[in-house]
């Protein structure tokens, strides 16, 4: 039975709940069952951001928890405030270009993506959150990739289709790093 | 007599004799009885308010909206659909009305303290907004139904209950000129200040009441027709003195005529 | 891959405006506050393309105020707001509530008082339910819990309004609204009830219409009391909702609404794996209140504690209709902390253990 709970967190302007929402939309579009709850207010303005998304078969009774089967941690606070919160046996995945200092619990996996070095490869540091979506779903396929890019084109106004190949290429590329990673 | 009948003048008419008829109440109006003051100027803006309503034929598509004060009864005296709003909310009301029935015709009539105190932002920004309808301020310079309390129109030294040493403008504001105010907003078509004092006043601010409806039918803005009033119990004074008063007190502060009127191309299609 | 139905990934706040010119409104007032912005902002973005009209008034005094015009006047209306805002509409909703405007009240509840903070809260149960203006009234108060309810409480208060001629009202909070999950919009027939009373202007046909709230003659007003008090007295007989959620064997009982009964069925689910025979039971309806269950079910379990973002309001609700018969606690937390759904069991277990 399918029921992941993730934590996304990471600075404001680093695309943290637009990640969790692509998510969402992948899960909706498979007929999964999703939730996403975000953080709001003035972390929108800066501060820090997160969002909890939970992908599941059967109905999501709370959308908000405060223990992880999986979290993608872009920046150094949110490793410290939520690497005590996986859950035994779950994951971290996170931006290795920002965070330092890691986790070291052996209890869980710990998977260090240069997401932003990589997207500056591609010259657009605005797909580090897709190469780490797609270093997540090469771990946990809780959606298919094919399911992401039927979000995106769903979510992406019309005028930004020019930027799905880019989307699918992060994707690809954060799959090859968690496979190197591994 | 009951209180509520109507004194109706006995006049027998016979057949030979004829007379002719040169006064009629608009039935516009309904039989209650009028609970202002005698000699209160709210009773001829209401009569001549139904008598602009009857003249234009629009009793099916007017909706009033009555404000908290003197006049909160309003709604018992003419024959037309009517709301009664919450104190200082009437042009919030009559933009509900308006944008939900943009075919009727919608006006308002407040006092000043209505108006221009506890409403004064539902005002402006009705006015700001263009609502096409009428508002009808009535500015006698005092709160009425709670018996005489200063209100933003005050004139300076105005004695009142609540200014019992008359207006001191440095502790207690300066007597509020709405329509000046209101003119320059954009949203603001036609702005006139009357008074129903003098039957030659009388006509003319009934024009300026018909005027108000017929530009709501052109779809221009809202129209914000003032009519210094009088308050002769609040004043202390007889009717007559508080006639008085208006001409030698409030009408040079607040002087009466038109403040802002449509252009010419504006009315190309009246 | 095409969706057969119309199905989406929205935050609440979103799906009950859509759900609002889905359900044929006529017009919506409101004014932006956090964390229900944006009603305003959908609305203001889809009403030009589609049907109604969307208008931010100068406040939320005005936006009330603008509901009591176009209700008086025959429109399917709303707004919504939060807490302090909707503090300041309380006038105007127990003028609505005087002149039986139907009419839908949307309040996306964050903790006070005062400014207090933007995060979720259900500090605002007692004014939603007890009154919150002045005068003898109710709001009929619907809590969703989740973004589909959010959606489907506004086709159900609009009817439920034009029913009973009365204000309802939709008591959400923070998380609901500014949360995503899948809603489905099905093909409705939306109906919309006659209303004679509206101030379309006076045709021949009929008396003229008024819509007032005065009655200065006591005589008049307590008539005018006695009519809306028989009016409560057949909603609470017809529309009280609730949900069970593992009830049949419960020893214990959880009661919790909208955000807190999510997180409480999860504290079910949790307790049941240590063998605690845990129920939740969900008021759907805030008032009316599942009065009546609860008092059958303080015949089965030995505890009831409510789950609530607040300091202990709805409790008092669930005392009264047990009436004594088995002891009743609460836990909540405030000020827009939420619990987790472990705090909360470890707290149920502290409780079970002072009975
Ligand atoms: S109190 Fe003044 S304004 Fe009111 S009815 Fe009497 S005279 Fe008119």
């Amino acid at each position: 039975m399918l029921n992941e709970e993730i934590i996304i967190a990471g600075f404001g302007g680093q695309g943290v709940l637009s990640m969790g929402q692509t998510l969402g939309y992948a899960a909706m579009v498979e007929g999964k069952n999703v939730s996403w709850m975000p953080s709001y207010g003035p972390e929108m303005r800066g501060g820090t951001a997160n969002c909890i998304t939970i992908v599941s078969d059967s109905t999501i009774s709370s959308p908000i928890v405060s223990r992880f089967d999986t979290g993608i941690l872009l920046n150094q606070p949110s490793m410290e405030k939520f690497e005590s919160r996986i859950k035994p046996g779950g994951i971290i995945v996170y931006e290795s270009t920002n965070i330092l200092h890691a986790s070291d619990r052996k209890d869980i996996g710990v998977y260090a993506i240069p997401a932003s070095d990589e997207a500056n490869k591609l010259h657009n540091i605005k797909i580090a959150n897709m190469i780490l979506l797609g270093a997540f779903l090469e771990k946990k396929p809780v959606v298919s990739i094919e399911g992401v890019m039927e979000a995106l084109k769903k979510v992406l106004p019309e005028r930004y289709h020019n930027l799905l190949p880019i989307n699918r290429q992060a994707l690809e590329v954060g799959a090859e790093l968690m496979r190197k990673a591994q | 007599m009951e209180n509520n009948e109507i004194l109706t003048p006995q006049c027998i008419v016979d057949g030979d004799d004829n007379y002719d008829l040169v006064y009629e109440k608009t039935n516009v109006m309904t039989d209650t009885r009028l609970h202002y003051c005698p000699g209160c100027g709210h009773s001829t803006a209401h009569k001549i308010l139904g008598e602009v309503i009857q003249e234009l034929g629009i009793q099916k598509d007017v909706i009033g909206v009555a404000p908290v004060g003197c006049s909160v009864f309003a709604y018992e005296y003419l024959h037309i659909d009517w709301q009664e709003a919450a104190h200082g909310r009437a042009t919030a009301a009559a933009t509900g009305i308006k944008r939900c029935l943009p075919d009727k015709y919608v006006f308002t009539y407040q006092g000043d303290g209505d108006l221009a105190a506890i409403g004064t932002a539902e005002t402006i920004h009705c006015i700001n907004r263009g609502e096409n309808i009428m508002i009808i301020f009535i500015n006698n310079g005092v709160y009425g139904m709670t018996s005489g309390q200063m209100a933003p129109t005050s004139l300076e030294g105005m004695k009142t209950t609540t200014s019992p040493y008359g207006r001191n403008v440095h502790t207690m504001g300066y007597p509020l000129k709405v329509s000046e105010l209101i003119a320059p907003l954009p949203g603001a078509f036609y702005v006139t200040r009357q008074t129903v004092h003098t039957p030659n006043a009388v006509r003319k601010a009934k024009k300026a009441i018909m005027n108000g409806f017929k530009y709501q039918k052109l779809g221009k803005g809202l129209s914000f027709i003032e009519i210094v009033s009088n308050c002769p119990s609040n004043w202390r004074m007889t009717p007559l003195q508080s006639n008085d008063f208006i001409d030698t007190d409030m009408l040079k502060y607040y002087p009466p005529g038109d403040i802002k009127v449509p252009s010419k191309e504006d009315l190309i299609n009246l | 891959m095409e969706l057969k139905e119309d199905i989406r990934l929205m935050k609440g706040n979103e799906a009950m405006a859509e759900a609002a010119i889905q359900a044929g409104m006529d017009a919506y007032f409101g004014y932006p506050i956090t964390p229900q912005s944006e009603v305003l902002e959908y609305l203001t973005r889809e009403v030009p393309n589609r049907t109604g009209i969307a208008l931010q008034a100068e406040s939320e005094v005005a936006a009330i105020n603008m509901v009591y015009g176009a209700a008086g006047a025959g429109a399917r209306v709303w707004t919504s707001s939060s807490s302090p805002g909707w503090s300041l509409m309380q006038e105007g909703v127990s003028y609505i509530a005087a002149a039986e405007l139907p009419c839908l009240l949307v309040n996306v509840n964050r903790g006070g008082p005062g400014l207090g903070t933007i995060q979720p809260s259900q500090g605002d149960y007692f004014q939603a339910t007890k009154g919150g203006g002045h005068g003898d009234y109710h709001l009929l108060v619907l809590a969703p819990n989740s973004v589909q309810e959010m959606a489907d409480f506004v086709f159900l208060g609009f009817e439920l309004a034009e029913k009973y001629r009365t204000p309802v009202m939709m008591l959400s909070d923070g998380a609901i609204g500014q949360m995503m999950e899948k809603v489905t919009f099905h093909k409705r027939e939306i109906v919309k009830s006659a209303k004679p009373w509206a101030t379309t202007g006076k045709t021949e046909d009929r008396e003229r219409n008024i819509i007032t709230t005065l009655f200065i003659q006591p005589e008049k007003m307590e008539i005018v009391n006695i009519h809306l008090n028989a009016k409560y007295e057949e909603i609470k007989k017809n529309e009280v909702r609730y949900e069970e959620i593992e009830t049949k064997d419960a020893e214990y009982l959880l009661v919790a609404y909208g955000l807190s009964a999510r997180i409480s069925h999860k504290v079910v689910i949790l307790a049941r794996e240590k063998g605690i025979k845990l129920g939740l039971l969900r008021p759907i309806t805030l008032w009316p209140y599942p009065s009546d269950v609860l008092f059958k079910l303080a015949d089965q379990v030995k505890g009831m504690m409510t789950v609530e973002l607040n300091a202990g309001q709805m409790v008092e609700d669930v005392r009264l209709a047990v009436n004594g018969k088995v002891k009743v606690g609460h836990y909540g937390r405030m000020g827009g902390i939420i619990p987790s759904p472990e705090e909360v069991e470890e707290n149920l277990e502290k409780f079970i253990k002072t009975l």
